[in-house]
């Protein structure tokens, strides 16, 4: 149904029907597949890039400055792409890794290259958050390198870390709508095929209402944990 | 047996930024004996946070020397540090507590470090609550505690390893009077029943007056004066501890020491 001939009502009314959503929910399927597995590594990678930048620092436990400047450059380099040309660029590399440069999986290299060097950004600007007394006390203690990383600044953090790692999860999701005109499939692909091209605009809204209701989800879940651990340690 | 515990001979540290270098500490002297609590006052800015934090090596020192007891703290490798900075407490105006853990587990950390037993840590920390009288809040998070309990944990956990010195470094500037009071009266207490010798840094006369036995006057990086506190009341020689003395003096005057 098109907002030519149909009235936005009608149109909206019909984006719930049976019919257009036989074809969001397979979508939707590919979408959450490559959601869930790109953050999972986005999480991963993303933590340990974050945290190398962190402690290779200046200020850092582990000072090593070329390195440091070294990874802050990468990560700028690939942060100054816009996510339309990394996906782009990483096709031929998707190409190499997978054999084949279209499909949820290769998308998922280019989500993972687009925005691990964000989260890592978004960890480092966490990380640095902690009161330097407290790292100083540990030391102070006799606390050796590796237990002030895992016992104070990754736990001191945590709500910090959790509220970043949910902006992460968002743009994962926004960049796989995007991705979906790469021939990833999912809800980016119905929304560019049959909403732009051929004009189904029932299709498109329920598109939109599907990343509405998704991302409105992930943020609840990430405030929801951490309001729950700043409330445990009445921070708030 | 040496007559001093503690003895800091000509400590120089310069911070540098790209600009300009300043000197915060210009050969510094200070002995401290057994068992004494030391207390160095000075104005924000003197160099007294750098100093005590050089003694810990928080603050790597440029040149000089610090020996507590029979160990040449300036000469130890980092992990003969981490070994030594065990024996040596120290105690913060922000507390510096973990927010992530409960007064139990802040306790607890030191004593982690130096891998004790469950049943053994449990036990210590029983006898420091005790000693620093909160039992009640063994489970509370720091969150949950007022400033002067919170500095009380950070109290039981900096004594947790028994240590033999206590650094004290503007433990009672963010407290209120009365809190002060009550912290003081703690550390006052901890150093006669465990002869603990303390550092004490401040900026404010009434608490040297009221806790210490010796006291250095420090000024732009330099010790102009030190003695006991008496003699520095009575006979003050340079013009920062006269400084301090009509300051002190105005105060109580106004009635503003309880």
């Amino acid at each position: 149904m098109s907002l030519y001939k149909y009235s936005f009502w009608e149109v909206l009314m019909h984006s719930f029907s049976k019919e257009v959503w036989d074809q969001v929910i397979p979508a939707l399927g590919e979408t959450m597949y490559m959601v869930v597995i790109s953050s999972v590594f986005v999480l991963l990678f993303g933590v340990i890039l974050g945290l190398v930048v962190v402690l290779t620092g200046r200020e850092g436990l582990f000072p090593c400055v070329p390195l440091h400047t070294v990874l802050g450059a990468v990560i700028n380099c690939f942060r100054s792409l816009p996510q339309v040309i990394i996906i782009i660029v990483m096709l031929p590399v998707a190409r190499l890794l997978l054999g084949q440069s279209y499909g949820s999986n290769a998308c998922i290299i280019s989500l993972i290259a687009s925005c691990v060097p964000l989260f890592a950004r978004l960890v480092e600007s966490s990380l640095l958050e902690i009161d330097k007394g407290k790292i100083e006390a540990a030391k102070a203690m006799g606390s050796g390198n590796a237990r002030i990383l895992f016992r104070v600044m990754l736990p001191e953090t945590l709500p910090s870390l959790i509220r970043s790692f949910t902006n992460a999860v968002v743009i994962v999701i926004s960049m796989t709508a995007l991705a979906g005109s790469f021939g990833a499939g999912g809800i980016g692909y119905i929304a560019v095929t049959f909403g732009y091209t051929r004009y189904q605009h029932d299709l498109l809204f329920a598109t939109i209402i599907v990343l509405i209701i998704i991302v409105q989800a992930v943020q609840f879940c990430g405030d929801a944990c951490s309001k729950m651990i700043l409330k445990k340690r009445h921070l708030i | 047996m040496e007559e001093y515990f503690i003895e800091v001979k000509n400590l120089c540290k310069t911070f540098h930024n790209k600009k300009s270098s300043v000197q915060v500490l210009k050969g510094i002297d200070l002995e401290v004996k057994k068992g004494e609590i030391y207390g160095i006052v000075g104005f924000s800015g003197a160099g007294k946070s750098t100093l005590v934090r050089c003694i810990n090596r928080l603050e790597e020192p440029d040149g000089g020397t610090v020996r507590i007891g029979d160990k040449t703290v300036t000469s130890l490798n980092k992990k003969e540090l981490d070994l030594q900075r065990s024996k040596i407490g120290m105690i913060f105006q922000q507390f510096n507590l973990f927010d992530s853990m409960t007064v139990y587990e802040n306790i607890a950390y030191p004593l982690k470090i130096k891998k004790w037993k469950k049943e053994d840590i449990r036990k210590r920390i029983d006898e420091l609550l005790e000693l620093v009288g909160l039992t009640d809040k063994k489970d509370a998070y720091p969150g949950q505690l007022s400033g002067g309990q919170k500095q009380r944990v950070g109290i039981a956990r900096a004594l947790a390893n028994e240590p033999d010195v206590l650094l004290s470094d503007e433990a009672t500037s963010a407290l209120d009077p009365q809190t002060t009071i009550s912290v003081l009266d703690l550390i006052k207490e901890i150093n006669r029943k465990l002869g603990l010798t303390i550092i004490l840094i401040t900026h404010e006369l009434e608490v040297i007056k009221y806790t210490c036995d010796q006291v250095a006057v420090m000024e732009n990086g330099e010790l102009l004066e030190k003695g006991s506190v008496r003699e520095i009341f009575e006979n003050p020689k340079c013009e920062t501890a006269r400084n301090f003395i009509s300051v002190y003096n105005k105060l109580r005057a106004s009635g503003w020491e309880s």
